[in-house]
C-alpha cells in the first residue's frame, strides 16, 4: 500500500462519481423505449448482415510492431534511471541494442509494413 | 480511522472537486473561445455569459433516455465508459500541484500514468467491440491502432526526460529540473518536447488527430451507439485526459509548480497558469487546424515520431556522459 493508496482513493472517486451519474440518469430519465430508437444507427438505413466485419490486416501487423517497440521501451526505462552509474558502457551497451532494433525497423519498413495505402 | 488516512482521504477529495471544475470548466471555455475564433458570441443564455452553461450541460444530459439496443454485449457496454473515465482521470494523482502537495508520491509515477494511458485503450476498444455497430467497430480498431503508436513516440520522448533526472518520481523530475541552469527542460529537450505535444495531441484523440471519431466519415466512432449520460462519461474522460496530458506537460517540460516569483495566498498559482496556457493550446490547434488522412497519420508516428524520439534519447545520452 503506502503510496499506492491516496491513488486507490481518488480512482474510487472517479469510479464513484461515473457510477453516481449513471444512477441519477436511472432515476431522473424518460423511458419510452420503441422499435425504431433501438435498432444500431447507420444513418437511418436498416442494418444489415454481421456488424464484425472483415477488417485490414494492417491492424495485426501495427500491433505485432508495437509489441517489439513496446518490449524495447521497457528495456530501456531501467537503463535511463541508472544511466549516470552505467556511464560509457551503459551507453555503448544501449546504443548496440538499438542499432539491432532501428534493423529490424528498416526491415519492417522495407517489407511495407508500415505503407497505409 | 486514524487522522493520516483521513488527511489522504480529505486531500484526494479536494484534487478531485479541483479536477472535476475544471473539466466543466473546459468544456465552456472550450466552446466560448472557440466561437471567439469563428466570429460567434458561443454560449451566452444560461446565467450571466453562459457562465451556468456546464452545470445545464449536466442536467440536460441526466434527464435523457438510456437507449440500450439489444444486440449489444450489455455488462462490457456498460463498463467500457468507466474503464474510460478511470484509467483517463486517475493519472492526476502523481502530479505535483505544488512543492508539498502531491497526492501519491510513487516511485514510478512516470511509469503509473503511461501504464494509465495505455490501459484507456481499453475502454476505446471494449465499447466498439460490445456496441454491435458498424461505425463504433471501424472507429474504435483506428483509435486502438492511432493510440498504441502514439504511445511508443510519447513514452520515448518521455524518457530523455527520465534520462536526464534520473527518476520517475515526478517530484523529483520538477526538483532536477530547477536545479539546471534554465530552469525548465523544455530548452535542452525541444525535440522531445515537439514529439510529445504531437502525441499527447493523438493519445487523447483530439483535433487534428481525431480520426477515431471523425463525424464526417464514422458520425462519432466508437460512442455512436452511446446516448445520454453514458455518451457524457467518454467526454468527460476525453477532457480529463487533456488536463491529465497539460499537467504532465507541464510537469516534465515547464518545471512543474516553479514560477518566477512567488504569488503568496494562491500555491497553485503558476501550475494552474501553465496548465491554462496548454489548454487554449489544444483549443487553438481544434480551431484551426484541418482533420489528417489516416494514412498520413499513422506515417507521422511511425516514420517521424518514433525516429526522431529514439535519435534525441541517444544524443541526449551522449550530452550527458560529455559533461
Amino acid at each position: 500500500m503506502g503510496y499506492l493508496f491516496p491513488f486507490l482513493i481518488f480512482a474510487f472517486l472517479v469510479f464513484l462519481i461515473g457510477i453516481s451519474m449513471l444512477i441519477g440518469n436511472k432515476i431522473l430519465s424518460i423511458k419510452r423505449p420503441h422499435g425504431e430508437k433501438l435498432i444500431p444507427y447507420e444513418c437511418g438505413m436498416d442494418p444489415s448482415g454481421d456488424t464484425k466485419v472483415p477488417f485490414k490486416i494492417k491492424f495485426y501487423l501495427i500491433a505485432l510492431i508495437f509489441l517489439v517497440f513496446d518490449v524495447e521501451v521497457v528495456f530501456i526505462y531501467p537503463w535511463a534511471v541508472v544511466f549516470k552509474e552505467l556511464s560509457w558502457f551503459g551507453f555503448v551497451e544501449i546504443l548496440i541494442f538499438v542499432v539491432l532494433l532501428f534493423a529490424a525497423y528498416l526491415y519492417a519498413w522495407s517489407e511495407g509494413a508500415l505503407q497505409w495505402e | 480511522m486514524d487522522f493520516n488516512s483521513l488527511y489522504i482521504i480529505l486531500s484526494a477529495l479536494v484534487l478531485f472537486l479541483l479536477a472535476m471544475f475544471h473539466v466543466a470548466y473546459l468544456t465552456y471555455a472550450e466552446r466560448k473561445i472557440i466561437a471567439r475564433m469563428q466570429q460567434r458570441l458561443g454560449p451566452n443564455r444560461v446565467g450571466p455569459r453562459g457562465i451556468l452553461q456546464p452545470i445545464a450541460d449536466v442536467l440536460k444530459l441526466i434527464q435523457k433516455e438510456d437507449i440500450i439496443h439489444p444486440g449489444v454485449d450489455k455488462p462490457v457496454f456498460v463498463m467500457a465508459p468507466l474503464i474510460s473515465l478511470v484509467c483517463a482521470a486517475s493519472g492526476l494523482a502523481f502530479i505535483p500541484l505544488w512543492e508539498n502537495f502531491v497526492l501519491s508520491n510513487l516511485n514510478v509515477g512516470l511509469l503509473f500514468i503511461l501504464a494509465l494511458s495505455s490501459l484507456s485503450a481499453y475502454g476505446v476498444i471494449l465499447s466498439g467491440w460490445a456496441s454491435n455497430s458498424r461505425y463504433s467497430f471501424l472507429g474504435a480498431l483506428r483509435a486502438s491502432a492511432q493510440v498504441i503508436s502514439y504511445e511508443i513516440a510519447m513514452s520515448l520522448s518521455l524518457l530523455s526526460v527520465v534520462l536526464m533526472a534520473g527518476s520517475f518520481n515526478l517530484q523529483d523530475i520538477v526538483k532536477a529540473q530547477l536545479s539546471t541552469p534554465y530552469k525548465v527542460y523544455l530548452i535542452p529537450q525541444i525535440v522531445a518536447f515537439f514529439v510529445f505535444m504531437v502525441s499527447a495531441l493523438a493519445e487523447t484523440n483530439r483535433v487534428p488527430f481525431d480520426l477515431p471519431e471523425a463525424e464526417t466519415e464514422l458520425v462519432a466512432g466508437y460512442f455512436t451507439e452511446y446516448s445520454g449520460i453514458r455518451f457524457a462519461l467518454f467526454y468527460l474522460a476525453e477532457y480529463f485526459g487533456m488536463i491529465v496530458m497539460s499537467a504532465l506537460a507541464v510537469t516534465c517540460f515547464l518545471g512543474g509548480y516553479a514560477g518566477p516569483f512567488e504569488i503568496p495566498g494562491i500555491p497553485f498559482f503558476w501550475f494552474l497558469i501553465k496548465i491554462y496556457a496548454f489548454l487554449f493550446f489544444y483549443i487553438w490547434v481544434r480551431a484551426t487546424l484541418p482533420r489528417y488522412r489516416y494514412d498520413q497519420l499513422m506515417g507521422l508516428g511511425w516514420k517521424v515520431l518514433i525516429p526522431l524520439s529514439l535519435l534525441n534519447l541517444l544524443v541526449t545520452a551522449f550530452i550527458k556522459l560529455l559533461i
